[in-house]
């Protein structure tokens, strides 16, 4: 789950890791009075909304007078901000975030991730901060120190004192960074988070470390014991049809294609939508519906896939292990008949209790076609998405 | 021979007593696995499957000598189950519950790592020894005794994988579904290393996906430990990038992680790659010449 950045920043305010005076608005008038409360004569003003790339879209601004930042309000706030990291309609504005100006002498990165491969938390830094970093990591990975959490020790402060060197800081821009590893470290694992990145921790005219911006992830698995972290969800930067399938426990992604995918297994979806590109067709979607689908879910999959005009041919491929056969094959059954589904359905079952599946989907009068395999199923889909079956 | 447990493995299982824990556990006894008890906080003394509860891991393996226990618990207790099972003797633990909190499973590596604990898991289908054994939840009579090991980071797609070998008639010797999971207690290469040491073993099939950079770990453990042939298939080459808020966990791989990758890191160790699922058992016998 991704956290806005007046949301991150108010996490970093609580673990006592610097970040500029500001506070968020969602109207223009709200806007006035947080910019007036300041007692500056210069703000930053920011669209607040899951994705990256907003200052070069326009969704990032420096202002000068408080007329300056009610038009920026007016501006976004109810609009959509389109970047390199949105879809082409882009993630709706639904706050700004108004905050003081920080003057820029150095521009340094700042990030935590858990690292798969040292199986750590990893904390990560450069003095190559600012958009460019990824190309930085590409190209001259030695420019990007690391350090690596003990999952039993904790953070110690010669990992943090070797990051500041590594950055060039000196004694009291130190202490600074330290204080803010430690909160970040903390913040990291009291929160359940899987990412947090600070691009650009900046360096300021008169020598102070401070958090610019603010990217958090949350672990999703964690939520059950992040209440107050739970709420700060917004659903309104959420794909609707991937938001309603979570609510389901499904996990889906929407792809462009005509073939509508529902498979159980997050890697056997993926193989489903490879073997389904290399037979010459499209996939619309990708949806796992989880190791523990029943008739319910089968139903509410049915609707999110179909509710994608582009999908002229359902592809059912389920092997089950928890999953068991006849409940999926009562689940389509269910659906097919609620919904009156025109499309063709290819349906192949194996594992468990695949037999009885087969005989319930074979028992029905339903527009379903049965494969008795991987190959076959993706052969059927794509030639049914093609118009040559029906 | 196989690998991790054969027949007269002593199991026992954590969580037993719940729905889906119950379910599995009839279908691994049938499957002959050694299911000698289980544990229920609270139900100790209590007979289930005609199997004796216990109300903690310490009292089944004093009582019952298990030496494996297979984790059917929700996942916020998983953290606590997993150290208890490798903190009162349990030398092989296979945890089925997905769901895991990345930061309980950081801890719970370290600790197993130290104890010299073999953690399968978390979110995962087991293991399984053809025609001795199973404990997870994968259907057994896909399964043939034979010549193929089976590593796979996805469940569905590992049964893909053995469904191919047996229908071609070569079997598995064993098969581990090391999970998907950031932080999996087993990697590819600690099963690579099994089955390149294990007698029966004549081929290895590995099933990747997309993320992270464990394939790639694995093509340069392959390249220069296993002398076995090894067969691969990778998925999600047609997987859209995935939207992501950050940079840090593309800066963390370096750029690696994506399929292609994958395959190229594969093909460079000499590995026979295959790109679609169907293709597996085909590229088995084709390697093999079987």
């Amino acid at each position: 789950m991704n956290l806005h950045e007046y949301q991150a920043k108010q996490l970093f305010r609580e673990y006592d890791i610097s970040v500029s005076e500001g506070l968020s608005a969602s109207s223009s008038l709200e806007a006035e009075k947080i910019a007036l409360s300041l007692n500056v004569d210069k703000w930053v003003v920011k669209a607040q909304v899951h994705a990256g790339g907003r200052g070069k879209s326009g969704g990032v601004e420096l202002v000068n007078s408080i007329e300056k930042v009610k038009a920026f309000a007016d501006k976004w706030l109810g609009k959509n901000l389109v970047t390199f990291q949105t879809d082409e309609k882009g993630q709706p504005v639904n706050q700004i975030l108004i905050e003081t100006v920080t003057d820029i002498d150095k521009e340094l990165y700042l990030g935590a991730v858990i690292d798969r491969a040292s199986q750590r938390l990893v904390v990560m830094a450069s003095t190559e901060g600012g958009v460019n970093i990824e190309e930085v990591a590409e190209e001259t990975p030695e420019k990007i120190y690391k350090a690596e959490i003990d999952p039993i020790q904790g953070p110690n402060q010669l990992q943090a004192e070797k990051l500041a060197s590594s950055l060039n800081l000196n004694e009291a821009q130190t202490f600074q960074f330290i204080e803010i590893f430690n909160g970040l470290v903390k913040l990291f694992i009291d929160k359940d988070l899987s990412l947090v990145e600070v691009n650009p921790l900046v360096i300021t005219s008169s020598g102070d470390l401070i958090c610019l911006d603010a990217k958090i992830n949350v672990d999703s698995n964690a939520l059950y014991r992040q209440e107050k972290i739970s709420k700060l969800r917004d659903p309104s930067q959420e794909d609707p049809r991937e938001a309603s399938a979570a609510e389901w426990d499904l996990s889906y992604v929407a792809l462009d294609g005509s073939i509508g995918c529902m498979v159980n297994g997050a890697g056997l979806a993926m193989g489903t939508m490879d073997i389904i590109k290399l037979h010459g067709g499209e996939p619309a979607n990708f949806l796992d519906v989880g190791g523990t689908a029943d008739s319910k879910r089968v139903a509410e999959a049915f609707k999110i896939i179909l509710s994608d005009e582009n999908v002229n041919t359902v592809l059912i491929n389920i092997f089950g292990g928890i999953v068991r056969c006849d409940v999926i094959a009562d689940g389509i059954v269910e659906a097919l008949t609620g919904m009156g589904v025109s499309v063709p359905v290819i349906v192949r079952l194996e594992g468990n209790s695949a037999q009885k599946g087969l005989k319930i989907l074979d028992e029905c009068d339903l527009n379903i076609i049965p494969a008795s395999n991987l190959e076959e199923a993706a052969s059927l889909a794509v030639k049914a998405s093609k118009g040559d079956i029906t | 021979m196989s690998i991790l447990i054969d027949k007269s493995t002593k199991v026992i299982c954590q969580g037993f007593t719940g729905g889906q824990a119950t379910q599995h556990c009839i279908q691994c006894i049938d499957y002959g696995t050694q299911l000698v008890g289980g544990v229920t906080p609270g139900k100790g003394g209590q007979i289930h499957l005609d199997l004796p509860v216990f109300n903690t891991v310490k009292e089944a393996v004093d009582s019952t000598s298990a030496s494996a226990s297979i984790i059917f618990v929700p996942a916020k207790f998983c953290k606590s189950s997993i150290l208890e099972a490798a903190e009162s003797g349990i030398s092989l633990i296979v945890c089925i519950t997905e769901g895991i909190p990345t930061i309980d499973m950081l801890e719970v590596k370290v600790r197993c790592d130290e104890l010299g604990v073999r953690l399968i898991g978390p979110n995962c289908p087991g293991i399984i020894t053809p025609g001795e054994a199973k404990m997870g939840i994968m259907p057994g009579d896909i399964h043939l005794p034979g010549k193929v090991g089976i590593i796979s980071r996805s469940g569905t797609l590992t049964y893909e994988a053995v469904k191919q070998t047996t229908d071609l008639g070569f079997g598995q010797t064993s098969c581990v579904g090391i999970g998907g999971d950031p932080i999996p207690g087993t990697s590819f290469i600690d099963v690579l290393d099994l089955f390149e040491k294990d007698n029966s073993t004549e081929a290895i099939v590995m099933v990747g996906e997309i993320g992270g950079t464990a394939e790639e770990a694995a093509a340069e453990f392959i390249q220069s430990n296993v002398t076995k042939p090894v067969v691969s298939y990778i998925a999600g080459v047609t997987a859209p990038p995935g939207k992501r808020m950050g940079h840090a966990g593309a800066i963390i791989a370096g750029g690696k992680g994506t399929a292609e990758d994958k395959f190229k890191a594969l093909e460079s160790a000499d590995v026979y790659t295959v790109k679609s699922p169907a293709e597996i058992g085909k590229g088995v016998a084709e390697v093999t010449g079987w």
